[in-house]
């Protein structure tokens, strides 16, 4: 039997290189490669590699009791001055073994799908190259064992993430360009970094260290509410409103959408995203430490949630409402942490990446069809053009929506239920309100895309796309519809065979905070009902309205003009930043900083100290002309002034 | 004939390129520009001969080579390197044969006087950064400005003699005063019982900080004025977007990737170690004006129409942020400012490369003459985000290390007292990703709308030669930057303790009567830790030093601890 631990590290170290080598290759040698697809399969393949790397060392934590499935690699060191010493070491455990096997499994899927998607376009072994350096950003993510090597991730998935919503940078997006949209996402990231930046900085300054296990050691050994932790957890979470797209950072996602779709998958939906709960999973402890911030991050979860929610109703573009769709169920995610249920959050995680990214997949395989076509009110009909994708489409459809036993549905109702057990009842309510909401928007989308009349032009011939767009497809909709069963209530077959995974990572946060509401029984039968019963409403107007009674939205619409304007313009809040934030900025810098202090101040001073000490020498040069004849005349006066003076006297 | 020679051949050897370049005669260009190159060349080799021959775990001056010079005084032609200065003057001759292949095309007028004249200036640098005399340092500094005035003056933009004149006065004015301050210095050496007149640097690092804080601070704030016009610090960076502006590629190089540095090297060799106490009392002030010059550059460099002038105003930023982290005065934050130093010099460097690239293509700097550039230029643009995302101080890339560190440092600095500083000059990082992003995207990304740029050329060959070495360099340095900073850990190491030391009124022991010789130039005093690599706390050695029994050697070599009545040279804090 080889030894575990020296098996996990050369393993380990290979599916991270995977992703990175089919990077450099695309990203440096494809000039050179004319099949386009050679590239998509290396990528692919990359990617596929690194995902059976991820399965065999889930199989092998499998096979290791539950309290040794921690292991730590470590491979130099990265940064070494004073205090601060910070390694390249990955850490191999339950979390970061779950977080691998959706990157590089649903990572493989868009992979696959994109070497139909991008299929002809001039950039597509730079799409590639991107996508894999993507994974390696992603995984170096989710393996850190320290702050710092995350935020090496963090970034790096940011700035995939830049590269590809601008991937076809020249062309229009909105009111703007694509390019405009991946700046401001950067941009809102980066705005969030500031916050993980400087929570690490505390973090340093507090525990003396960045390795997770020892901040966490050590911080165990603080007590709750201490005001440090706060700030900390604070600032973290800061960082994950950017990346995971929350109040008050939730703007860029759906200008995200300007990115080729499945980058809207992977990263958008699926993936990156959701790295702001994985970090916040895998400080579990600290903010279980710091009620406060939990209850913060609770609170911006559903309001999150609502919001997205809310907006998401009365969009027109395909992919939009998808963005909100997904900026929503983030926000259920965070409520989900904000509760303490951990577990949960990451299982709805998981699911989420499944149905939001056969969502979005299928999303693409409309836009393919329709010949970049966005706009629903431009489709209609689609369901026997596009079977497989309409069906596909349905089932991630309702598991968004909530519909038992979809994966969706355990997920979801879960976090429910942790809500309403931990005593947040307000949060609850919020979370119904906004389920209600998603099974009508999501449901909405469905019936205008493929149900009803065809409102497309008579020139278009939708037709179904490539096997290797619709492979992925069927895929993610069988994971959609059977996810959920590993999580299962505990007298029921397996049981809860997720939460068994996942809770030891938890165990300090649980050693504060115990896990809320377990095995509820009854109460828990109700409100699953309830739950139910909510998203049936939902998806019953969702028909209805948009199928048979257009007229009932259309009359809504009218009478209530004010709120529909303010949904339809998201709240105005892009608005509010450009003349809160933006123009303040850009205007004061360049009028008060740049030509007031800098050209009107400083060399004003600069320039006129020359101009003073010229003339002053000029002057002084009187003195000193050369010429005979002044010299007498002074001389002369001279003498008659002090002889003047003596004879006064 | 050893080691000792290395410094002097080194200096002497671009000297040597640009007499030599001066008899080539001017019917040929080629043969020119091969001597400049083949001259630089020939240093960076020497300077990687001393890499390799550098001993990192010895925390003293090595290399080095002493000469009297001016009889009558102690002043000698008297060189040497640590960590830190090794680290400059390896990216010294690495940066100047890039710039000289870079102007390769772009500069033809009066050729043989251009590349004399890089020469020259490199040789100028090269021993601001290998003194350790401080007449001979001035004599270099004031020497390495003669080059730069010609080299912005002649081959420089319209506003050229403007620019010239104003980077030539505005550093004269700042110099002046440091040449008072260093005659002051050596007076007061000479005044010492059984003193001589002496600018020797290491024997001044002994009497100086017993200066009485009243004369200190003045002396400081010379030093300090001078080096804070060169860096530049907010509010005296007025020279540097002009002096950019109209300088040559070439120039603008070595003026961002080597000059800027000699000041934030002034800071670190001169006044911290020279002056302690006055280095704390004027420490929040610095670090506030380096906190102002972080957010300032940025925003400022985010509203500039013309590219270079950018890339000059994000210099400011930059420097900032290496200022801040020498005066976190700790080992993290030093440790990031020398790495940062090395760091502005690739990236900015390569920025003002490749401004200068699409420069000679299209005669504009101008971001409204752009747009679409990624479709015409694919390399060039790779290139360009490569740098500007190593700008931006992207993880994985050589900007992040230097920052984080200097970040981390002046959050947990304890004479900065508060992490305030750090977390405003964090948002240095947002408005980093702003300016460089916005201007990226103008030049590069939507449609071409100018169609003069349809026809631009991508990158050639030589163009190709000129921009790898540097990105080979920010991605290693990002990836793994122990080469180089292990390098500098123990003088990084030996500096803060000097400066701990002094802190807490421990002197060093001929502080009141003049210094022998030292056999082994700035080796520590026994008893003062730093000969090892064992992280002892200051103020734990501090007590054992107090310990008679472990005061070694022959009492002159020793600590003595400063009677209270005497320490008022160290302010309370």
């Amino acid at each position: 039997m080889v030894d575990p631990l020296a098996m996990a590290h050369e393993v380990i170290g290979i599916a991270v290189a995977l992703p990175l080598v089919g990077f450099l290759v695309n990203g440096l040698l494809g000039r050179w490669v004319r099949r386009e697809s050679a590239s998509g399969v290396l990528g692919s393949a990359a990617v596929g590699g690194a995902f059976l790397i991820a399965l065999a060392l889930f199989v092998e934590l499998l096979g290791q009791p539950a309290g040794e499935r921690v292991h730590v690699v470590q491979l130099y060191q990265w940064i070494g001055a004073g205090a601060l010493r910070v390694n390249v070491a990955f850490q191999v455990d339950q979390l970061s073994v779950l977080m691998m096997l959706i990157v590089t499994g649903v990572g493989f899927l868009i992979h696959v799908y994109s070497m139909g998607y991008m299929h002809g376009d001039p950039g597509y072994r730079r799409f590639f190259a991107y996508l894999n350096l993507f994974i390696f950003a992603m995984l170096i993510l989710v393996l850190a064992d320290n702050f710092l090597l995350l935020f090496l991730g963090w970034e790096g998935v940011g700035l995939c993430s830049y590269l590809l919503i601008g991937f076809w940078y020249d062309r229009k997006f909105e009111k703007g360009t694509t390019a405009d949209a991946a700046k401001k996402a950067f941009i809102m990231n980066r705005i969030g970094d500031f916050g993980f930046l400087t929570g690490m900085f505390l973090i340093f300054a507090t525990f003396g260290s960045l390795d997770f296990q020892t901040v966490f050691a050590r911080a165990s050994g603080l007590g709750a509410g201490t005001p440090v932790i706060f700030w900390i957890t604070l600032a973290l979470f800061l960082g994950a409103t950017g990346k995971s797209a929350q109040i008050p950072l939730f703007v860029w996602l759906p200008d995200a959408m300007a990115g080729p779709t499945p980058v809207s998958a992977l990263i958008h939906a699926a993936t990156m995203v959701t790295a702001g709960l994985y970090m916040v999973a895998r400080c579990s402890v600290l903010f279980a430490l710091a009620p406060m911030t939990l209850s913060i991050v609770a609170a911006v979860g559903a309001a999150t949630a609502l919001v997205a929610a809310s907006i998401g109703l009365v969009q027109n573009d395909i992919k939009k409402v998808l963005a909100y769709s997904t900026v929503s169920q983030l926000g259920y995610m965070f409520l989900a942490m904000g509760v303490g249920a951990f577990g949960a959050g990451m299982f709805h995680v998981t699911m989420h990446a499944f149905f939001k990214a056969l969502l979005f997949l299928g999303s693409g395989a409309v836009i393919h069809a329709m010949h970049d076509e966005q706009d629903i009110r431009k489709m209609g009909g689609l369901g026997p053009e596009l079977p497989l994708t309409s069906k596909t489409f349905l089932l991630g459809t309702c598991a968004i929506a909530g519909i038992p036993p979809l994966s969706g549905f355990f997920s979801k109702d879960e976090i429910l239920w942790k809500t309403f057990s931990g005593g947040h009842t307000l949060l609850w309510l919020a979370g119904l309100a906004g389920a209600a909401m998603t099974a009508l928007y999501m449901f909405r989308l469905y019936t205008l895309t493929f149900s009803g009349a065809k409102r497309w032009e008579a020139g278009k011939h939708p037709h179904e796309a490539p096997r290797t767009m619709t492979a992925p497809l069927v895929v993610l909709a069988v994971l959609s519809a059977i996810g959920g069963f590993v999580w299962l209530p505990e007298n029921i077959l397996w049981g809860n065979a997720m939460e068994r995974w996942l809770e030891p990572v938890f165990e300090r946060a649980r050693a504060v905070m115990p896990l809320p509401g377990d095995g509820g029984g009854t109460a828990e039968a109700v409100l699953m009902a309830l739950s139910v019963a909510v998203a049936g409403t939902g998806i019953w107007l969702g028909r209805r309205w948009y199928l048979s009674r257009p007229d009932v939205p259309e009359a809504l619409s009218r009478r209530f003009a004010w709120a529909y304007r303010l949904l339809l313009n998201k709240y105005y809040v892009d608005e509010a930043y450009d003349a809160a934030f933006v123009r303040p900025l850009v205007g004061g810098s360049e009028k008060l900083l740049w030509r007031g202090i800098d050209a009107g101040v400083i060399d004003w001073c600069i320039d006129n100290g020359a101009r003073l000490i010229g003339w002053v020498s000029g002057a002084l040069r009187m003195v000193q002309t050369g010429i005979a004849r002044s010299y007498v005349l002074v001389f002369m006066i001279g003498v008659v002034v002090i002889l003047g003076w003596m004879l006064a006297r | 004939m050893t080691s000792s020679w290395l410094l002097t051949i080194l200096v002497a050897i671009p000297v040597g390129g640009a007499l030599a370049v001066s008899l080539i005669p001017d019917s040929s260009p080629r043969a020119t520009r091969l001597t400049g190159i083949g001259a630089s060349l020939a240093a960076f080799i020497v300077s990687l001969v001393l890499w390799f021959r550098f001993d990192a775990a010895d925390a003293g001056m090595q290399f080095v080579q002493r000469i009297p010079w001016i009889p009558g005084a102690d002043i000698s032609y008297f060189v040497g390197i640590d960590g830190i200065s090794l680290l400059l003057v390896v990216l010294t001759t690495f940066l100047i044969p890039i710039a000289l292949l870079a102007s390769w095309e772009s500069v033809t007028r009066r050729l043989k006087g251009f590349v004399a004249l890089m020469l020259l200036l490199e040789a100028g640098t090269l021993g601001v950064f290998v003194s350790l005399d401080l007449v001979l340092f001035y004599v270099f500094w004031e020497f390495m400005l003669v080059p730069m005035y010609f080299i912005i003056g002649i081959w420089g933009g319209a506003e050229r003699v403007y620019a010239a004149t104003k980077f030539f006065l505005y550093t004269m004015a700042g110099s002046l005063l440091m040449l008072v301050a260093i005659i002051w210095l050596g007076t007061y050496a000479g005044s010492m019982p059984g003193g001589v007149f002496t600018t020797d640097l290491l024997k001044l690092y002994q009497i100086a900080p017993a200066i009485p804080f009243q004369i200190q601070a003045w002396i400081f704030l010379a030093f300090t004025l001078s080096f804070a016009i060169k860096i530049p610090l907010f509010p005296l960076h007025t020279w540097l977007p002009d002096a950019h502006v109209q300088a040559p590629t070439a120039g603008s190089v070595i003026l961002a990737g080597v000059l800027l540095k000699m000041g934030t090297y002034g800071l670190v060799r001169f006044c911290l170690p020279l002056f302690p106490s006055a280095t704390f009392t004027f420490l929040p002030y610095i670090a506030g004006l380096a906190v102002v010059g972080i957010i300032y550059g940025a925003l400022v460099s985010m509203v500039q129409p013309d590219l270079k002038k950018l890339v000059a105003y994000s210099s400011v930023s930059h420097l900032g942020f290496v200022v801040l982290g020498i005066f976190a005065l700790n080992e993290e934050g030093m440790q990031g400012s020398v790495l940062q130093m090395i760091n502005h010099g690739l990236s900015t460097g390569a920025l003002f490369l490749l401004v200068g690239m699409i420069y000679d293509r299209r005669h504009t700097r101008m971001i409204g003459d752009f747009g679409g550039i990624a479709r015409i230029m694919p390399v060039f643009a790779t290139f360009f985000m490569i740098v500007m995302l190593s700008s931006a101080g992207l993880p994985g890339l050589n900007g992040f290390v230097g920052e984080f560190l200097i970040l981390a440092g002046a959050f947990t600095s304890k004479l900065l007292g508060t992490p305030w500083y750090a977390i405003a000059a964090a948002t240095g990082v947002i408005f980093a990703a702003v300016y460089l992003l916005w201007s990226y995207q103008r030049v590069f990304f939507g449609k071409v709308v100018h169609r003069e740029n349809d026809t631009l050329k991508d990158l050639d060959s030589r163009e190709w030669l000129v921009l790898i070495p540097i990105v080979v360099f920010i991605v290693w340095i990002g990836v793994y930057p122990s080469t180089f900073m292990d390098k500098t850990a123990l003088a990084s190491k030996q500096l803060i303790q000097r400066i701990e030391f002094a802190r807490h009124g421990i002197a060093p022991p001929q502080a009141r009567t003049m210094p022998e010789p030292l056999e082994k130039p700035y080796d520590m005093p026994a008893g003062l830790p730093g000969s090892g690599l064992q992280g002892q706390g200051g103020a734990e050695q501090g007590a054992k030093a107090q310990d008679p029994g472990q005061v070694r050697g022959s009492g002159e070599r020793g600590i003595r601890v400063i009677p209270a009545a005497e320490r008022k040279a160290v302010p309370a804090r």
